[in-house]
């Protein structure tokens, strides 16, 4: 798989980390009670086609970006 | 009496030259252009193996990579097709599976005992009488079933590995490759064309046709003007992945290769008939045949008898017949093609319609066959030829998920609806005539054309002056009411009959998968490539089932076998990954270091002037540092900056202790959770500047941590103003720890104030140094006095070494890991070992340095229920009390009342010998922790079978107060 990074184009997924759905919103610092951020944490949809999700460039600028890519298929959408 | 001979010309073999290479010791001759398989029927060679579970004779039965049977030994590496193996001077093969020789099997005992050797017979029968007799059985059964041996030396080849990228790959070089290829690169893209033989033409090779031959040869000469085109020979494609990304074998060198768009030109694959005795060397598949005729020039002596279902066997049994081999052809089907049967009668090609093989005489190589059907007469023969149809290539368009269909016109799978970007061609899709491959490799070219944007060809490519394509016509038959069917193969390899297809029906494995397991069907190193089909239309048919309904098992990489080396490249011993080192390695080394990998790093374990074992060396050191001073190079911590106006808050927020409120020039230990309220890291936190922090990290843990800090500031915290940058590779740093290493920095530094007035517990203070910077911290992870010196890692060596010569009057030396991690066990501090990502704050002890003020990371999930149990495993400090016995990391530790089994109630992590206490001492995770301080417990290491008492107290050993930090 290739993935493009925001700041230096196209590049393998190797030179990447996952990092995870990028789909929720984070809880803002200092708020939100327990079940709030257990469902922000625990709770993920499983879909089987896109996905918007997290990556870092750990091995190239270290951007953190996200990007949408089907996971049946690992085709990057946008 | 030879039933094989090289003709006296044709072929395209290098007559001028002579290659001597030996099989099983016996020298002998080919031609250039030869392969091992070709040089061996030329040699009226016929028996090259035995088979896997039943040890019969076998022979050649293909001419490519599908072949089952002839799989040789050379050079210690094991089952490679004979058909597949070019021949070169000085070649030593052998065969495989046979002892004590290859005419004389001891193993073939086994084939008269093949009526309780069937489908499922080695599980149904060792698995009684015990439960343990397969674990008995299976050694013996292991070594006398099996293929060739591997080898336990290195494997002497080198292997590279190659990342490349282009516009199109054409997948095999036929003619409806070739035409892709050209059509390609004659619109400027970028062209990789991969042929898995090391002569390019594919089935253009086998056909003795003239002017095929030169269409072939104009194509080649013009794909090589193309400079932007690679043209590669003996390049097995061994996967397709996701993103259009192939994986090459290219002689030695595995290509990792992107391809925008890819043009399957795999071809398709002969079927094997399924008849009685159908493995008896010089039956072969009637394609092969005719490879061996017009590729090889080696022909079957005098006569041959083909049995087919199809049309595609005539053109093997009309070539034959020109080269003068009496041919007779047993045809399944009851009516023929008026075009068939002209040509027949022309060449004197005998036709028994509605015929088949009922069985074929001769034990080491074909004598007669004797034809079932309408007349069942015994013809006298040198080889049969079969051709039960062909199946299409799909291995490489099924990689990527996409399941084949089912064709009925050619009783056989074609690939299933492909992505954009991926084009299957020619015979892979079931085109099976020359020119209709030609014009479909052509339409795939301009398709890829048009789709990357590129300029097409003005003209059409020129196509060979050959007469019109015949039409493939097909009757599929199956074995399925075969009589005497325990020895008709379906699966060569595997020595998987047509019986143990029904017997898997019988006993319930209908499903392909199951069958495949249950009678280890296309198991091998060919993967059933000529097997497949045949079985699951056979399971098909007893299922009453149309085949696309019983469906097909699932195609996986490797195309062909691949050895380990090839994917290892040049990854293995030091290159395996790489190595970290510290800016002190080459002082470590030159100054009696010795060293221990601790994760990537190469860390200095323990020094030559303590002892000669880490076990004497560790103790000297730590002695040192208890009593005197000592120096570790402590380079491999984490190391960040972090800077911004924001510093602050950021800091607050990802430690569970305050940080706002640090003044500059003071450190701070922090402890930082992940999200989930389980503890990440620990370390310390110096404030440099108004708005300057330094942060260390654990050296196992720094990537992660930078990695969380970067995402929370990039992904989450995008108001806050700071910037954190890794210093880990550019700066370096040493713990001077000991009663005397103030002394040993006042002699070091003598223009700096460091005593615990201006350098406190927890100071810390940035100095000029020959005019570099040197970060001076008051911190102790030994327990005594202490300090941390970091410094650009240019200069790290000269400063090491400028300390250890201005403090040498004090006795200054070096110490090691082991001692560095000893130390810290004795003061009770936790290290990667015990942050394990699944440990609590208060399971390490460190509840109450959370603050309860104020926001934190993990602070909502660390109030879990689960992680407020108070039966977690907690940190506690352990005694051994019985000195006469051993204590390993990693024991499992048990209540006094306990049973020693299972997982028990928690495990040492670390151990020691304490100089102090002079007694082995421990840190380990104990159910309920310290509420069972003074308890005697057990460690038990059962691999070893070891046990001992141990006691549970405090984890602080040493200074409970800190008054030594504060000294």
């Amino acid at each position: 798989m290739r993935i493009p990074c925001p700041h230096c184009g196209e590049r393998d997924v190797h030179e990447f980390r996952y990092g995870g759905d990028a789909s929720k919103k984070r809880p803002t610092h200092g708020s939100g009670d327990l079940k709030t951020w257990h469902d922000y944490y625990f709770l993920f949809d499983n879909p089987k086609g896109a996905h918007e999700e997290y990556w870092q460039h750990v091995l190239g600028c270290r951007q953190w970006f996200s990007l949408k890519r089907d996971v049946a298929k690992n085709e990057v959408l946008k | 009496m030879s039933t094989f001979k090289r003709l006296a010309s044709g072929g395209m073999i290098d007559r001028t030259q002579t290659i001597t290479f030996s099989f099983d010791g016996k020298k002998m001759t080919g031609h250039g252009g030869d392969t091992l398989a070709s040089a061996l029927l030329a040699n009226d060679r016929l028996l090259v193996g035995r088979s896997f579970k039943y040890h019969r004779p076998r022979g050649i039965m293909a001419a490519g990579v599908e072949e089952p049977n002839a799989l040789v030994s050379v050079e210690k590496r094991p089952n490679t097709p004979a058909t597949t193996l070019q021949l070169v001077d000085g070649l030593a093969a052998r065969s495989q599976n046979a002892w004590p020789s290859l005419k004389f099997d001891a193993g073939a005992i086994n084939s008269l005992l093949s009526p309780i050797f069937g489908a499922g017979f080695y599980y149904k029968t060792f698995m009684g009488p015990r439960k343990k007799s397969w674990m008995f059985y299976e050694p013996f059964i292991r070594r006398a079933a099996g293929l060739g041996k591997g080898s336990y030396d290195p494997d002497p080849t080198r292997y590279d590995t190659r990342h490349m990228f282009c516009d199109c790959l054409v997948i095999g070089s036929g003619p409806a490759g070739l035409a892709a290829a050209l059509t390609a690169a004659r619109s400027g893209l970028r062209v990789v064309l991969a042929e898995q033989d090391f002569e390019f033409g594919g089935t253009i090779l086998s056909q003795g046709d003239e002017a095929t031959r030169s269409w072939r040869d104009a194509v080649l000469a013009d794909l090589q003007e193309h400079k932007e085109c690679r043209l590669l020979s003996s390049a097995t494609v061994q996967g397709i992945y996701d993103g259009n990304h192939a994986v090459i074998l290219h002689g030695n060198t595995l290509e990792s290769l992107r391809a925008r768009t890819i043009i399957f030109a795999t071809g398709a694959t002969e079927r094997p008939l399924v008849f009685p005795n159908n493995d008896t060397p010089g039956v072969m598949l009637a394609s092969a045949l005719r490879t061996y005729l017009n590729r090889f020039a080696v022909s079957p002596d005098a006569s041959v008898v083909f049995a087919t279902n199809n049309d595609s066997a005539y053109q093997s049994a009309f070539d034959l017949s020109a080269a003068g081999v009496a041919v007779t052809v047993a045809d399944a089907r009851k009516t023929l093609s008026g075009d068939v049967l002209a040509r027949a009668a022309q060449a004197g090609v005998a036709i028994f319609p509605s015929s088949g093989i009922a069985d074929v005489l001769g034990n080491k190589s074909v004598r007669a066959v004797k034809l079932s059907g309408t007349r069942s007469v015994t013809i006298e023969c040198d080889a049969v030829a079969m051709s039960g149809g062909w199946s299409p290539n799909v291995h490489l368009t099924s990689h990527g998920g996409v399941k084949p269909v089912y064709d009925e016109t050619i009783a056989a799978f074609v690939p299933g609806h492909l992505p954009s970007g991926q084009h299957a061609v020619g015979a892979a899709i079931g085109i099976f005539g020359t020119l209709g491959c030609i014009a479909d490799g052509e339409k795939a070219g301009r398709a890829v054309i048009a789709q990357l944007g590129a300029q097409p060809p003005a003209r059409e490519l020129a196509r060979p002056a050959v007469a019109a394509d015949k039409p493939y016509v097909i009757l599929p038959v199956w074995a399925t009411t075969l009589k005497k069917d325990k020895e008709a193969f379906v699966d060569f390899q595997s020595d998987v009959t047509a019986k143990d297809v029904r017997t898997a029906y019988q006993e319930g494995f209908r499903n392909v998968e199951h069958m495949k397991r249950f009678t280890t069907l296309g198991m091998g190193t060919d993967q059933g490539k000529t097997a497949n089909i045949n079985a699951l239309a056979m399971m098909a048919e007893l299922r009453t089932q149309t085949i696309p309904e019983t469906g097909t098992t699932t195609f996986r990489p490797p195309f062909t076998p691949l050895t380990v080396g090839a994917i290892v490249g040049r990854s293995f011993h030091k290159h395996f990954r790489p190595i970290r080192r510290s800016p002190l390695h080459q002082w470590h080394e030159q100054n009696g270091a010795v060293f221990i990998e601790a994760g990537l790093w190469q860390r200095a374990w323990y020094y030559n002037w303590a002892g000669a074992t880490p076990e004497t060396a560790y103790i000297k050191e730590m002695e040192l540092v208890r009593q005197n001073v000592g120096i570790a190079d402590v380079s491999t911590l984490g190391k960040i900056d972090i800077q911004g106006p924001d510093a602050a808050e950021f800091l607050n927020r990802v430690y569970v202790n305050g940080f706002a409120k640090l003044p500059i020039g003071r450190a701070r230990y922090g402890v930082m959770l992940n999200d989930d309220g389980l503890v990440l890291d620990d370390g310390t936190t110096s404030r440099i500047g108004q708005n300057q922090y330094y942060m260390t990290t654990t050296t196992a843990q720094a990537g992660e941590v930078m990695s969380w800090l970067e995402y929370l500031l990039q992904c989450h915290w995008t108001d806050l103003k700071v910037h954190v940058a890794s210093l880990t590779d550019e700066w370096g740093g040493m713990a001077v720890s000991g009663p005397k290493s103030r002394e040993a920095l006042q002699l070091a530094f003598p223009g700096v104030d460091v005593s615990n007035e201006a350098l406190p517990y927890m100071g810390v203070k940035d100095i000029q140094f020959d005019g570099v910077t040197v970060r001076l911290m008051r911190l102790s992870f030994s327990g005594e006095l202490a300090y941390e010196v970091h410094i650009s890692a240019d200069y790290t060596q000269s400063l090491w070494e400028h300390i250890l010569k201005a403090a040498e009057p004090l006795g200054i030396k070096p110490y090691g890991l082991e001692a560095l991690a000893s130390l810290r066990i004795e003061k009770g501090h936790v290290a990667g070992i015990e942050l394990d990502h699944r440990n609590t704050l208060d399971d390490l002890g460190l509840g109450k340095m959370a603050s309860k003020d104020k926001p934190y990371v993990g602070k909502e999930l660390r109030f879990r229920e689960n992680l407020q149990a108070p039966d977690r495993w907690s940190l506690v400090g352990l005694e051994l009390m019985e000195p006469e016995k051993k204590l390993r990391g990693g024991s499992i530790l048990f209540s006094s009342y306990d049973e020693i089994k299972g997982h028990g109630r928690g495990y040492v992590t670390s151990v020691t010998w304490s100089t102090e206490l002079q007694k082995f001492i421990a840190l380990g995770l104990y159910q309920g922790g310290l509420q069972h301080e003074g308890e005697e417990i057990v460690a038990a290491f059962p691999l070893k079978n070891e046990q001992a008492k141990l006691k549970i107290v405090s984890p602080h050993f040493i200074d409970k107060e800190g008054a030594r930090l504060h000294a």
